[in-house]
């Protein structure tokens, strides 16, 4: 079960610079632990005990995941995946 | 209509039917036409509000100097504002923003600190507090975190919708300091406890997060979450596409912003269409398209607009 997760820049470092790579799990929770198996110590920067981190926000197909279940979050085949540092508008 | 001055005249916007974008009779889409506000965008009644309120709290007098983070809009209020009460306004706005917001700042009189492209409206808020700390006669209302801001929309824009649209199911609206949601989004949860609050959060080009650490992440103090049902991310792709759209079908020339929220606003219209449920879906038409003809998004083909947008605050 591949998904496409889009890495940003920020944290480019940890995947040797790649701007899209694909991780499997069935839950975004199991998509990150594969992420970090992949990718040594992404998974701290994205998670923390309580869940996902204040500036971090990742879409599952452009919906915010914090309005789906979290990081609870079923995923299938051909989604997409999307982790955005949070930033102002206005 | 008749008003006593121009600032009287802010609010009280039309709310027009797509009739050819809404999917059916029963599942129709509503554009609030913000742009009809006195500097052509929703934030006049932001900046109406936390101006009157910082002069009721006492910190303002005549000649008194605002300093504020914006990437625009917010901006350009504020110094129609401050121009009509007798304020100056110094405005820091990151360098990656259209020519026509500056051009507009600077004819009502403001005056401009430019901030750093990378990092975007984050860096104008860093910067802005900074020299807010070297200057501390100047008054920042910050827009991010001054509850005046989701007020104006708690007490007009939200009671505009409800009364022009009792049926209301969803209200649809950009996601910047969070103001409008936060506000209008209460006001109706309240008045019908199942309406639906969306957020569509325009997803800029690489360099706009371009921050050092994630934990330079910027959440605005006026968020709350609970007041949302969902959120989405729109690239400027759709959004230059939904802007057109509107455009050709409907004769709105709006905003790109506004294409990211009527994107946002189709999909949960499809998404009604196709479960057989009635809905009458609001949206908010944040500005008209002047200010970003020099972006490029309103000519070539979508692809070349998608690459004319990479790097700068098209929202």
């Amino acid at each position: 079960m591949a998904v496409e997760v889009r890495i940003p820049t920020i944290l480019r470092p940890y995947t040797g610079g790649e701007k899209v790579v694909t991780a499997e799990g069935a839950s975004l929770q199991e998509l990150i632990a594969n992420l970090d198996a992949t990718y040594a110590g992404i998974g701290e920067r994205l998670v923390d005990e309580s869940g996902l981190r204040r500036f971090v926000n990742v879409y599952l197909n452009d919906e915010d995941v914090r309005f789906l279940d979290g990081l609870a979050t079923e995923v299938t085949e051909g989604d997409s995946v999307t982790i955005l540092p949070a930033v102002a508008g206005g | 209509m008749r008003f006593d001055s121009l600032l009287d005249s802010v609010g009280h916007t039309p709310l027009v039917g797509l009739p050819t974008l809404s999917p059916s009779p029963d599942v129709r889409l509503w554009a609030k036409l913000e742009d009809r506000n006195p500097t052509g965008s929703v934030k006049d009644r932001a900046a109406l509000a936390m101006i009157t309120k910082a002069e009721k709290d006492g910190l303002l007098h005549p000649g008194s100097t605002l300093l504020e983070p914006t990437s625009g809009n917010t901006g350009i209020a504020l110094a129609m504002v401050a121009k009509q009460r007798g304020y100056k306004l110094i405005c820091v706005m990151p360098e990656n923003t259209s020519s026509e917001r500056a051009q507009l700042l600077r004819m009502w009189g403001a005056e401009i600190i430019y901030s750093p492209a990378a990092g975007g409206s984050n860096e104008a808020v860093r910067v802005a507090k900074e020299i807010g700390k070297q200057n501390p006669d100047w008054v920042m209302l910050y827009q991010y975190g001054n509850e005046a801001n989701a007020l104006a929309h708690y007490e007009t824009t939200g009671p505009e919708l409800l009364a022009d649209l009792p049926t209301i199911t969803h209200f649809v609206a950009g996601l910047g300091t969070t103001g409008t949601l936060m506000g209008a989004g209460r006001y109706l949860r309240e008045a019908k406890p199942d309406v639906q609050i969306v957020a569509a959060e325009p997803r800029y080009g690489e360099l706009v997060y371009g921050l050092r650490n994630l934990e330079e992440g910027f959440v605005p103090e006026l968020y709350d979450e609970s007041v949302l049902t969902s959120r989405f991310s729109v690239g400027p792709r759709d959004a230059v596409r939904r802007t057109r759209e509107l455009l050709d079908k409907e004769g709105i020339f709006a905003g790109i912003s506004t294409g990211a929220i009527l994107h946002a606003a189709l999909g949960l219209a499809a998404k009604a269409e196709k479960k057989g449920e009635a809905a009458d879906i609001a949206f908010i038409v944040c500005d008209g398209g002047w200010k970003y003809l020099s972006t490029g998004a309103y000519e070539g083909t979508l692809e070349e607009a998608e690459a004319a947008l990479e790097g700068q605050l098209w929202a």
